[in-house]
Parts: C-alpha cells; sequence; structure tokens
C-alpha cells in the first residue's frame, strides 16, 4: 500500500469524524450565549433550564470534538512532515495564533462555564457563554486562515526551497478567507438550530403539560436559528461559488461536471458522471443556467475540466489536473440539495411555530426528528468538495499531495494507527451520540441537577 | 537577542507551562484509583482538577502550533520521526479527555469504574510518553542529512529514555499528589498525604540517578552552548525542599517547590539543548539547530508580536479561573459537577 493514500484515508478519517462535532460546538455556543443572555436580560428561570439541559448535549459533543481536534494538530507533522516543512513558515503560524487567541480562550472558560453557575453573577456567567463562544468561532477563523491558503496562497513567497510569508495581512485578508469563514460559521448556526429542533420536536410529540413550554420556547428559538444559518450558508455559498469559478475554476467545473468549454454554460441537474472517458453518458441540463449561477448573466462562457486540463498543463507541466468529478459532482448535489430543504424546512418552522400550529402539524413535527443531522451531512459534502477538488495539490500550484508525505513513516505503521482511531472514533461516536439521545430526550425537570 | 533565540526561550517557556500544569492533571489522574475508593470520593479528586484540565491542557497544544510556526523542521522532524510513540499519546489523550466528560453521564458503577480507568491510562500514557521523548531529545536519535529520523519506535525505546519516562512519571504523581493536597480536605487528603511522602521519596531517588546517567550519557550538563547545570541543580534543591515542606506539613509550599522542579527540569532540558532543537547521534552536522530549523525572520516577527500581545492575557485569565476555584474541595463538597 502506498504511505500517501493510507495517510490521506487517515486524514479524511479524522477530519471529517472531527468535522461532525465541530459545527455543533460553533452553532451550539452562540445558541447557548443567546439563550443565557435572555435569561440575563428577562430574569425568567425558564431560560436558565434551557441553557442547562442544552448545555449538556453541547458538552458532550464538545469533548468529542476536542480529543479530535488533537489529532487533527498533530496530524500536519506525523503523516505530512514534507508539507509541514515546505508550508510551515506560512502555515504554521495561523495554527499557533488559533492556540494563543481562540483555543485557550475557549477551553479555560469552558471549565468556568461549567463549575462557575454558583460562583459566578449571572451577568459574569453569560459573559463567559460568550467568551466560549467567541473562543469557538475565533478558532474555526484562525484554521480558515490557514485551509485558505492551501486553497488560494496568498502573501507569500518561495524562498530556501519553501513558501515563506511575506504579507500576514495578504494571509488573512485572502479572499477566500472571506466567503469560507462566514460560510463555516453560519453552517454551525444551522447546524445547532437543526439539532435543537430536532430533539424539541420529539418532546412536543409527547405533548407533556409540564414541559410543553419548555420545548415550545426551545422550538421557537431553534427554528429562528436554522432558518438564519439556512439562508446565509446558501447566500454565502452561493457567493463562495462566484470566488471559486475565478480561483480554483477546476473545483467548479469538478462539482459541475463540467467537461467541455461552454458559452454560455449550461447546468447539469443530474448526470453520470464518467471520469475515464471524459464525459456524462447520461445527463438533464439547463441551458444558460451554470452562467447565471457563476456570472450573473445568461452568457458568459466557463472553461470544461478538459481546457482547464490543457491549461494547467501549460502551467505546471506534464500530469492529471483533473479532481475526482464523481465525489466533487455528487457531493455538490447533496450540499446544494440539502441545504435547499433546510431552508424550507426553516421557514416552515418559525411560520408554524410563530402561528402556534406545531401540535397540528405532527408529521412535521415527526420529519424533523429525522432532519437533525441534515446539515451535517451537507456539511461534510461540502468538505469533500474543498479538499477533494484541490487535488492534485494539497497547496493548490505550489506543492502536490503525493510530495507532502513524511518519508520516515512505513504503509504498516499507517496501517496500524489509522486502524487504531477508527476503531476509537466509532466507539466515541456511539457513545457520544448514544449519550446525546440519553440528555436529548430526558426530562428537564427531572435532569435539573443531577451529574453534569 | 534574535527572534530565534526568543523563540527558544519561549518554547521553553510553553513546554514549563504545559508541564507544570499538565504535570499535575496526569499525576492526579494516575492517583484516582488508588486515593480514592467510593464514587464520591473519586469525584472530589476529578472535581479538584475538573474547572481547569482542558485550560491546561491547550499549553500542550500551544507548546505543539509554536512548534510548528517557529521551528517548523523540529515539528516536523519529532512528529513525523516519533510516530507510533506519538499515537500511543494521542490515544491516551483522546479516550482522558472524553472520560471526563462521559463518567458522570450514568449512574452505573460499571461504566463509571470504566471511565476512571481511562482517566488513569489516559494520563499514565502521555505522561510517559512525554518522558521517553524528552529523554530521547537529550540522548539524540539517529536524524539523517534529510532531517528526518528513520529509525522508528525500537530505538526511542531505550534504557535512558525509559529510565526518562519513569522519571517524569514520579515527578508528576508527586505533583499531582501535592496539588490534592491543597485542593482537597477529609479521607481522600490523609491518603494523599500518605502518598506524597512515599512518592517524593521515590521521586528522589530516580531523579538523582537520572542526572547522574544524563552526566555521563549526554552533553546536557556540560553544554558548551549554555549552561544545563545550574537549573540542574536548583531543580534538585527544589525537590529536596518540597520534601522538606511537605515535612513541615506546610501544603502550599510543597506543592510550589514540586511545581519548580518541573519548570527548572524543563529549563534544564532546554538550556543542555542551546542552540540545538534536536541532537542527531549520527553527524553533529545533522543537528536541528534554532537557526536552520526556524522560520523565517518575517513569520518570527508576526508570532512574537501576537504572543506578546495575548500570552500574558491568557496567563492572567488562567489565573483568574483558579482564583475562582481555589476552594478546597471534599467528598461531600456541593461543588462537585462531573
Amino acid at each position: 500500500m502506498d504511505p500517501v493514500i493510507l495517510s490521506r484515508w487517515q486524514f479524511a478519517i479524522t477530519t471529517i469524524f472531527h468535522f461532525f462535532f465541530v459545527p455543533v460546538t460553533l452553532g451550539l455556543s452562540l445558541f447557548l450565549a443567546v439563550l443565557e443572555t435572555k435569561y440575563v436580560t428577562s430574569g425568567e428561570e425558564i431560560y436558565k433550564k434551557m441553557v442547562k439541559f442544552w448545555g449538556k448535549i453541547f458538552l458532550i459533543n464538545f469533548a468529542i470534538g476536542v480529543v479530535t481536534g488533537i489529532v487533527q494538530e498533530f496530524h500536519f507533522g506525523l503523516n505530512w512532515s514534507e508539507y509541514a516543512r515546505f508550508m510551515g513558515d506560512v502555515f504554521g503560524a495561523p495554527l499557533a495564533i488559533e492556540g494563543l487567541m481562540a483555543f485557550f480562550l475557549e477551553s479555560t472558560f469552558i471549565g468556568v462555564w461549567i463549575f462557575g453557575w454558583d460562583k459566578l453573577s449571572p451577568k459574569a456567567h453569560a459573559g463567559v457563554a460568550w467568551l466560549i463562544a467567541i473562543g469557538s468561532n475565533l478558532s474555526a477563523l484562525w484554521i480558515l486562515v490557514a485551509n485558505s491558503f492551501m486553497q488560494n496562497p496568498v502573501g507569500y513567497a518561495i524562498r530556501n526551497g519553501r513558501a515563506e510569508m511575506t504579507d500576514f495581512w495578504a494571509l488573512v485578508s485572502n479572499p477566500n478567507v472571506r466567503y469560507q469563514f462566514p460560510h463555516v460559521v453560519t453552517a454551525g448556526v444551522a447546524v445547532g438550530g437543526f439539532l435543537i429542533m430536532s430533539f424539541s420536536a420529539w418532546h412536543l410529540l409527547k405533548d407533556k403539560a409540564e414541559t410543553r413550554e419548555f420545548f415550545t420556547r426551545s422550538f421557537r428559538w431553534a427554528a429562528i436559528f436554522a432558518l438564519i444559518g439556512a439562508l446565509l450558508v446558501g447566500l454565502i455559498g452561493h457567493a463562495q461559488g462566484q470566488f471559486l469559478a475565478q480561483s480554483q475554476p477546476l473545483k467548479i467545473a469538478a462539482m459541475e461536471g463540467h467537461w467541455e468549454t461552454e458559452a454560455p454554460a449550461s447546468f447539469s441537474v443530474i448526470a453520470i458522471v464518467n471520469q475515464e472517458k471524459q464525459a456524462n453518458t447520461f445527463e438533464i441540463k439547463v441551458p444558460k443556467f451554470l452562467s447565471l449561477m457563476l456570472f450573473n448573466d445568461l452568457s458568459t462562457g466557463f472553461k470544461g475540466l478538459k481546457e482547464l486540463q490543457e491549461e494547467e498543463i501549460a502551467k505546471y507541466g506534464p500530469g492529471n489536473y483533473i479532481p475526482p468529478v464523481l465525489i466533487s459532482y455528487w457531493s455538490s448535489r447533496t450540499m446544494i440539495g440539502i441545504g435547499l430543504v433546510m431552508v424550507l424546512i426553516a421557514i416552515l418552522a418559525v411560520w408554524w411555530s410563530w402561528k402556534e400550529k406545531l401540535q397540528e402539524r405532527r408529521w412535521f413535527l415527526r420529519m424533523l426528528i429525522l432532519t437533525g443531522l441534515l446539515p451535517t451531512i451537507a456539511i461534510t459534502a461540502g468538505w469533500l468538495i474543498a479538499e477533494t477538488g484541490r487535488w492534485p495539490w494539497i497547496v493548490h500550484g505550489l506543492q502536490k499531495i503525493e510530495d507532502a508525505v513524511s518519508p520516515a513513516i512505513t504503509p504498516g505503521i499507517i496501517i496500524f494507527s489509522m486502524s487504531s482511531f477508527l476503531v476509537l472514533y466509532s466507539v466515541l461516536g456511539v457513545i457520544g451520540v448514544s449519550l446525546m439521545l440519553k440528555y436529548g430526550k430526558s426530562d428537564p425537570a427531572a435532569a435539573e441537577g443531577k451529574g453534569e | 537577542m534574535d527572534l530565534n533565540t526568543l523563540w527558544f526561550i519561549l518554547l521553553t517557556v510553553l513546554f514549563s507551562g504545559f508541564f507544570f500544569l499538565e504535570g499535575f492533571d496526569y499525576g492526579v489522574g494516575i492517583l484516582l484509583p488508588f486515593v480514592a475508593r467510593s464514587d464520591r470520593e473519586r469525584r472530589a479528586v476529578i472535581n479538584a482538577i475538573g474547572p481547569v484540565w482542558d485550560g491546561n491542557e491547550v499549553w500542550m497544544i500551544t507548546a505543539g502550533g509554536a512548534m510548528f510556526a517557529a521551528f517548523p523542521h523540529m515539528y516536523a522532524t519529532l512528529f513525523s520521526g516519533f510516530y507510533l510513540a506519538l499515537v500511543f499519546m494521542l490515544i491516551g489523550l483522546i479516550i482522558r479527555g472524553v472520560a471526563f466528560e462521559f463518567r458522570g453521564k450514568r449512574e452505573d458503577p460499571k461504566w463509571r469504574e470504566i471511565w476512571d480507568w481511562a482517566i488513569y491510562y489516559g494520563s499514565l500514557i502521555p505522561a510517559l510518553i512525554w518522558g521517553i521523548t524528552v529523554a530521547n531529545l537529550m540522548r539524540g536519535v539517529a536524524i539523517e542529512g534529510d532531517l528526518n529520523y528513520y529509525g522508528g519506535l525500537i530505538p526511542l525505546l531505550n534504557p535512558y529514555a525509559f529510565f526518562g519516562g519513569l522519571v517524569f512519571l514520579a515527578l508528576f504523581i508527586l505533583h499531582g499528589a501535592s496539588f490534592l493536597g491543597i485542593k482537597l480536605e477529609g479521607v481522600v487528603k490523609d491518603r494523599v498525604k500518605d502518598v506524597t511522602g512515599k512518592i517524593w521519596v521515590v521521586a528522589v531517588v530516580l531523579t538523582v540517578a537520572f542526572l547522574i546517567w544524563t552526566y555521563l550519557a549526554t552533553d546536557i550538563l556540560n553544554n558548551p552552548g549554555w549552561d544545563g547545570l545550574i537549573p540542574a541543580i536548583l531543580a534538585a534543591v527544589a525537590l529536596l525542599l518540597s520534601g522538606l515542606f511537605y515535612k513541615m506539613g506546610r501544603e502550599g509550599w510543597t506543592f510550589l517547590c514540586g511545581g519548580l522542579v518541573i519548570i527548572l527540569a524543563t529549563v534544564m532540558v532546554f538550556s543542555g539543548l542551546f542552540p540545538r532543537l534536536m541532537i542527531s547521534t549520527l553527524d553533529p552536522a545533522y543537528d536541528l539547530t534554532i537557526y536552520n530549523a526556524s522560520s523565517s525572520p518575517y513569520t518570527l516577527k508576526v508570532i512574537t508580536i501576537v504572543a506578546a500581545i495575548f500570552l500574558p492575557v491568557v496567563l492572567a485569565y488562567q489565573g483568574w479561573t483558579y482564583w475562582i476555584f481555589r476552594k478546597r474541595l471534599s467528598p461531600d463538597s456541593p461543588d462537585l459537577h462531573y
């Protein structure tokens, strides 16, 4: 087995598993901070109960997010040491800054938040909730500054046989960050909203008198979160697509299964993609629609994968520069399809909870239980596009994936570490989900005060 | 002083902070099954580090991040070369991290017992592996001309490094015991007090033996660059003082001196290495130094500014959290959350 392929698998497994939990942290930390602020400003006890109840789900999720995050930080050295040597001068700084500025904040105050209910004033405690939310989301910012460099390298020069940072501000204000960061944060908001809606819907279906108020209100807040998140993540994603059409056209062409240059470009709704033949063997198309999506008009052409491949060869020398189209194409359909469904669901959820019609729409509540994880699937698809769409580059145009792997590791030890992590993640995933279900389904009144 | 030297010092500071803070967390985790028997007792022990362990662990993350940013070649050589050792450490850290959160989530005693052992092994394994890693850094490993170490795990498990691992374990357990000494009251504390005296004797014997071995097997104590000998002597003095304060029943001072041992030992290691980061046993020309392994002057300047702003802020708010949770805990205390 090839260490490059094994290392890619190990990285993919860890990243995908890690990112099941991170968006929940991003979204729920904000959700809890908002609710706790509402508790302080309104003085209503029910909001404190809501914070404590949903806080348990948040903390179970947070623990798994943190421990898998450590693996992420070590990974660049463990499996990708040539990458660390070539890119460390640029890439290391945002990771170090993430630790100093964000992760310290988040992790220190999470302890204060859990243990500080009786030690701090309600206002100070709500302030701590905001510090956690800010820390988590700042953490995402710096990681995405680092990731954006891999997608769209800026602010560097190739010197002394490596990439060296020449302009820190350019690195931070990388246009890719401006789309990717809000896209991830709003995705987190949607994740938080859908998750809480899902648990609340389960309780609303039980319709117990003593918890009705609690879950009706939780639902309303969650629905607003879901709607804000779903709308914004879609709009930002659309703008991001237009940006990527300029900065990483191969990624977009792969997402759309767009083999041939067309002006105006048509949009492929559904297709059977054949990477070997470099064509779609079956396809339903909407004429001019891709031009509209990418360029806001009905005429601008968009280069196909084949032409882009020739351009890359002219630029970087012989080689294959077409990403795995099948993954990108179907991930894109999954992400965008789910995104649209999420908007629809969120609108109905806000509307019917506002009109107090939820109890009459029991089919809708039943459906919401199942849709709790929709945003998570969309996010996973999104990262598959972002990361596999960069293929064959680990840093776009600068270093290829095959040149980045550690020379000192052998296939045997990667298989060992990968299978260990896989077993560990599976166990943690099962335990984490079952604990979240246990606490999400518990009675808020009965759960009060028990081991947090 | 150039920025390369400054970042060498900052790396020393970050690792000192990491070993000091996580040192007692690991120690507490290792002591858990032995000093606390009933569930309430164990909860008191876990809650003694409950509010702070996560923030403490970030010292390791940030030390790793700083190493990546300031000395990317060290990060690359160390992490890829010590691959399996670090994978075992990660496994330990993963099960320990979730154990704190998961343990209290079910009433079932079997469930809690499992997570208690997860905390134990999740503290023991990383502590031991960090000791082995640091001792190998002191002794040097077979780094080749391309800056990579290809030897794998087996050469890292040499007797000297393994002994270094035991020294780390002993110092961390002592540190954890003295931390519990200032955080607990009641029956568990009495047991901890007993352990502290015993583990202190073990720590003294191991540390002295290790210093002699270090003198014979490495150049850490007579490094022509910076002097590793002075911090080594100071560390030994601090260790003796901690024993003295223990005898006098001065718990705060016992803890501080034990912590000082860890900080001075870290300073000793780094001073003894300076200006090297990783020693090659094959050829001094293959050593990773603060110059040939570092980032560019521009990058060092950027992260220096960030560290100058945020490191004091971090110290201030982490200090504040220790102040908030300064109250002692006992098995019947109402402040148990985990």
